[in-house]
């Protein structure tokens, strides 16, 4: 199965939220990885290979090992989730902003 | 661009922040929540009722250009003291979102800079994410502060 995933499907995952988190401070090894969950290895490795499709991790050859590591532009995608919410709400923000300044000046 | 105003919306609860300083003194934010005609140019709505005080009320709706109502919202007031705090309810008319609670607090920072925290509850988790259009993507905002690190060097 290889299924076109999108970046939000891959985060809703606790496992690979934390596998996120894992990778952010250094690049690791599958197995590296894989040491700090109980989860069995497999499913590990389904997790890693989920992340990868949807490009939030992206694989290294590194001698025989593969390491993984962030794509910070794909990473950073998510973190501007909130984004338009946040916008719409600076922009009503701003406008107050305005409309009081002037309301000001013209006391 | 950084923007000015800041959400927190933690993983699964049914509640999130909004702040924002403004370059204003405080008793002019507070002066755009409570006058009807300063809340009409800057929220963009028409306000049909707008009563600040105890069991008060506020009716505000938005029409196109034709004159039909596009968006309607309501809700009850619960505490207004002045300079410092609404505390109110707003509902959407004709949407699928029950009514959320708002508390509205005005802190001033200096004679001309004040800081307002909006802090919403809505009815569940699920429905707030589904008002942030983003269904799922709040997931992240435990890995947030780690990743916006790593965000904050790309910029």
């Amino acid at each position: 199965m290889n299924l076109r995933r999108d970046v939000f499907q891959a985060i809703a995952d606790p496992t690979r939220r934390a596998i996120l988190l894992l990778v952010a401070s250094q690049t690791m090894t599958a197995g590296a990885i894989a040491a700090n969950f109980d989860t069995a290895r497999p499913t590990v490795s389904r997790h890693l290979q989920i992340l990868t499709e949807c490009k939030l991790l992206q694989q290294e050859q590194n001698g025989r090992e593969i390491y993984y590591h962030l794509n910070p532009k794909k990473i950073k995608e998510i973190a501007d989730w909130l984004a338009p919410f946040t916008k719409m709400w600076d922009d009503k923000f701003n406008k107050l902003e305005t409309v009081m300044k002037k309301y000001k000046s013209n006391k | 661009m950084e923007l000015k105003t800041q959400i927190k919306a933690e993983e699964g609860k049914q509640e999130l922040f909004i702040t924002r300083e403004f370059d204003l003194p405080v008793e002019l934010l507070f002066k755009a929540y409570v006058e009807p005609e300063i809340v009409e140019q800057w929220m963009g709505t028409k306000v049909l009722k707008l009563e600040n005080k105890k069991h008060g009320s506020y009716e505000f709706e938005t029409s196109d250009a034709q004159g039909n109502a596009v968006f309607k919202a309501n809700g009850t007031i619960h505490d207004v003291v002045q300079n410092q705090k609404i505390t109110r309810t707003f509902e959407m008319e004709n949407s699928p979102f029950p009514v959320q609670l708002e508390f509205l607090e005005f802190e001033k920072l200096t004679e001309d800079t004040s800081k307002l925290t909006m802090h919403v509850v809505y009815k569940s988790v699920a429905l707030r994410d589904q008002l942030l259009k983003l269904p799922f993507a709040q997931g992240i905002n435990m890995a947030h502060t780690r990743l916006q690190e790593i965000v904050n060097k790309l910029k």
